[in-house]
């Protein structure tokens, strides 16, 4: 029975624990739903869950029912974020607790009672759960917001590496700060609408209305809705890699100052959607904000990979060897940031050129053909942010040696095949017409459903091995709960950066993370 | 050893993936069975009016008139004769790429996206393109073989009009398409409430044309999922309430609207080249008039009277 307790206290009040109880359920809920579309429907797997599940698929509610999975998975990837910034930024015991307690019954009874309304019947009480569950996540997050108020004098920085004002504002906080007080708004931006739309059933997906010349509010509110707390989930994932990697020094002092001003540019122009013509003005000048911001810390994190390498490697060897060797030494360290850098071939450049050429080249398309592109890109940054997320919660979850090469290579190789294969699926219009498109789309079907398939089997033998740790009454999970017995949190704000709280002007070793 | 061994198998099926599967596509596209299904492509259906539940959301609509439209989309056949005798009668010409038409054009309200269609000629046809299955002869057009009973492709939404129009017809509104292809109650599909690959043809539904060419499929003959077995292939009859077939999937349907401040032309039904869920009755797509593809055809309305 102790025993019992113990594995309850480490999955649900420690930080690791928490993190991997949320992938798992991610990795569950897509394990299941992703077998109703997509290369499992074509085998038949579809009809064989449906039945197996007494799942009830009523034609009419397919958008409802996709829009309440992408909510059930999206609020466990911001419970995820959470529980990483409680861990990481420095607030009371007592906040991170009560913030952390809250959002993990919010996404859990969002998640199960959404889905389960969604899928197995619309039992009309399971529906005002997934709303409540949802309304505990917003209200965790005014918990967050008011944990992180970075104009305490108790948590303003010690260390000029860090950029801070000259009363010593730490603004690496007031970035998270910003992110998370955007989220709120942004989430409330999406609740008016969707509450509208969720009144009478009217769901719809943002993509099936993007060519209607005039839109009401509520309906530009939504796309405004989905893009912006996708934004903002990226940049919270960039903060938080930034944590890990101990970001710090010059390009720290420009970086966040950017993102600060890009987080709230990009959050007025997605909300501005509603009423002015040039909101797409306003959030590319935002993206320019934070996209640079995020430039810093990749430039940041692999500079300091490749200085350790040289460190190592003395004065024989050859520099350039030598650094690009300890780059690419370790793939989890490596492939958050490249994941960041890749987005912009799959994501960003794809949504600039769309931007650019939309008239000229998209809007000639068939309007199924646009829609591709559209949710093509969604689903790839989705899916970067998902790999940036795990390979951290690989190296928290202290994944060595041969299984963290082979689980870092494997998630950044066959995560890039699926996402490349993806992005020349969506453009494919533009290297062969319409008639000899066969042979193109069977070889990126095949390199996608293969990268894909990679991933997950990866994520699965991940989830089984921690799985598995939990039956050892010495495994790694005792390990992860003692070091977290004092506070309730494993990666505090001490443990993580350690240089934040020395001395004014001390410089100290790299990222305490850092293996 | 054994990473190499993994990667050189990797390599090899990746690289099987880009095999040249166009080549053997490309020639059973060009020799396809002509199969008789039995279902007359001039045969025209009524539809009675009133009201009918419309859109995904099932707004009860109303359509105050009797009208009646083809039993399936206009078939090769059909188009290359229209083309010969309205080429002969002079309705039509010959442009630079194809075959042409005047159109009187569209109100324009200069809103952000909207392009202009002014009175001029428009293209009906490309005669420069492979995918089209119509060719030229001595005395006018006609279909490849083997595709006559196949729905025209290749057909600008210009070129559907020109042709209901040569005959005195019309395109059918995308309401009065819908209430032709659902009926009066709530059904998503023509033929009912689930879809599988026995009813139609679209991405992945494995009929015998899409063996041949892969998922993104061939065209199959107009009426062909009637309840009949081809070669061991079974069909279910996948007729609308109203008797009208291939209301879904096969090839998208042009229709007529044209709404204000945007110049795309609407498209009902799904395609060979579509997913399943795109066949649902209430199901949208749009392009501009001046678009063509083997996945688009069309079929015309006119009043009851």
């Amino acid at each position: 029975m102790l025993s019992l307790k113990q594995r309850f206290d480490f999955l649900f009040r420690s930080t690791k624990g928490l993190v991997l109880v949320a992938i798992a359920m991610i990795s569950l809920v897509t394990a299941i739903f992703g077998m109703l579309s997509g290369p499992m429907a074509e085998l038949g797997v579809h009809d064989f869950v449906v039945r197996l599940l007494g799942i009830k698929l009523v034609e009419a509610e397919r958008e409802g029912r996709i829009i309440m999975l992408y909510h059930s998975i999206a609020q466990a990837v911001v419970a995820i974020e959470v529980y990483l910034i409680t861990a990481q930024v420095a607030m009371k015991g007592g906040q991170k607790v009560r913030i952390n307690s809250t959002i993990t019954v919010g996404y859990l009874t969002s998640m199960i009672f959404g889905l389960g309304f969604a899928y197995f019947g619309r039992f009309w009480v399971f529906h005002g759960l997934f709303i409540f569950g949802q309304s505990l996540v917003f209200f965790a997050g005014v918990m967050l917001a008011a944990a992180l108020w970075p104009w305490n004098v108790e948590y303003h920085v010690k260390s000029r590496s860090y950029a801070h004002t000259r009363s010593g504002l730490d603004l690496e906080r007031v970035a998270f700060f910003t992110m998370a007080v955007a989220t709120l708004g942004s989430a409330i931006f999406g609740a008016v609408a969707g509450s509208n739309f969720g009144n009478g059933f009217e769901a719809f997906l943002a993509e099936d209305v993007i060519r209607q010349p005039y839109k009401t509010l509520l309906q530009d509110a939504i796309i405004g809705h989905l893009h912006i707390m996708l934004t903002l989930i990226a940049i919270a994932v960039t903060l938080i890699i930034g944590r890990w990697f101990d970001f710090k020094g010059p390009l720290h002092k420009i970086a966040m100052p950017l993102m600060i001003i890009g987080t709230i540019v990009i959050s007025l122009g997605a909300w501005s959607v509603v009423v002015i013509e040039a909101a797409h003005t306003i959030i590319y000048v935002g993206s320019v904000f934070v996209m640079l911001a995020a430039l810093m810390l990749v430039i940041f994190g692999w500079r300091e990979l490749i200085r350790e390498g040289l460190k190592a490697a003395g004065p024989k060897k050859s520099a350039v060897i030598a650094g690009l060797r300890r780059l690419l030494r370790d793939p989890l360290q490596f492939g958050a940031l490249w994941q960041m850098v890749f987005m912009n071939f799959t994501v960003s450049g794809v949504g600039i050129f769309m931007a650019a050429k939309l008239d000229e080249v998209f809007r000639v398309w068939p309007w199924r053909e646009e829609r591709i592109v559209l949710t093509g890109h969604w689903h790839i940054l989705s899916g970067i942010i998902a790999t940036i997320i795990l390979l951290y919660y690989a190296d928290l979850a202290g994944l060595q040696g041969r299984a963290r090469r082979w689980f870092g290579w494997s998630l950044i190789i066959f995560s890039n095949l699926a996402f490349a294969s993806v992005t020349v699926f969506e453009m494919k219009r533009l290297f062969v017409s319409e008639a000899q498109q066969q042979p193109l789309v069977d070889t990126v079907m095949l390199l996608t459903d293969l990268g894909l398939a990679a991933v997950l089997v990866a994520l699965a033998l991940l989830m089984i091995w921690r799985l598995a740790d939990l039956y050892w009454k010495r495994g790694r999970w005792v390990y992860e709960l003692t070091e977290t017995a004092g506070s309730g949190i494993d990666l505090t704000g001490e443990a993580a950066a350690p240089d934040r709280f020395r001395d004014p002007g001390a410089v100290g070793s790299h990222t305490a993370a850092a293996k | 050893m054994k990473h190499w061994l993994f990667l050189i198998t990797l390599t090899s099926l990746l690289l099987a993936g880009c095999a040249p599967v166009g080549v053997e596509a490309s020639s059973a596209v060009n020799s396809p069975p002509g199969i008789a299904t039995g279902i007359d492509p001039d045969a025209w259906n009524s539809i009675p009016a009133g009201e009918f539940l419309s859109g995904q959301h099932e707004h009860p609509t109303a359509v105050d008139y009797d009208y009646q439209m083809m039993v399936t989309p206009v078939t090769n056949a059909q188009f290359a004769r229209f083309l010969t005798d309205a080429l002969a009668s002079g309705e039509i010409k010959r442009g630079n790429v194809g075959i042409i038409d005047y159109y009187p054009g569209d109100v324009f309200h200069s809103v952000k996206h909207e392009i202009e269609i002014s009175a001029g000629d428009y293209l009906l046809l490309p005669l420069d393109k492979d995918e089209l299955r119509l060719v030229e002869d001595g005395d006018g057009f006609q279909s490849k073989t083997g595709y006559e009973n196949h729905p025209v492709t290749m057909v600008t939404w210009f070129g559907a009009q020109a042709y209901c129009q040569f005959y005195g017809w019309r395109l059918p509104s995308e309401i009065e398409w819908e209430k032709a292809a659902r009926g009066t109650d709530n059904r998503p599909f023509p033929w009912g409430e689930t879809i599988d690959s026995h009813y139609a043809n679209y991405y992945g539904s494995r009929d015998p044309f899409e063996v041949k060419t892969g998922k993104l499929g061939d065209t199959t003959p107009v009426g062909y999922y009637n309840g009949q077995t081809y070669s061991g292939f079974a069909t279910l009859d996948s007729a609308s309430p109203y008797g009208l077939y291939d209301m879904v999937g096969n090839v998208w349907e042009w229709t007529a609207d044209v709404y204000k401040a945007q110049h795309y032309r609407y498209l009902r039904g799904g395609s060979k080249a579509d997913y399943g869920y795109n066949l649902r009755v209430w199901t949208r797509n749009n392009a501009a008039p001046d678009y063509y593809s083997p996945n688009v055809g069309f079929r015309c309305a006119r009043n009851a009277s």
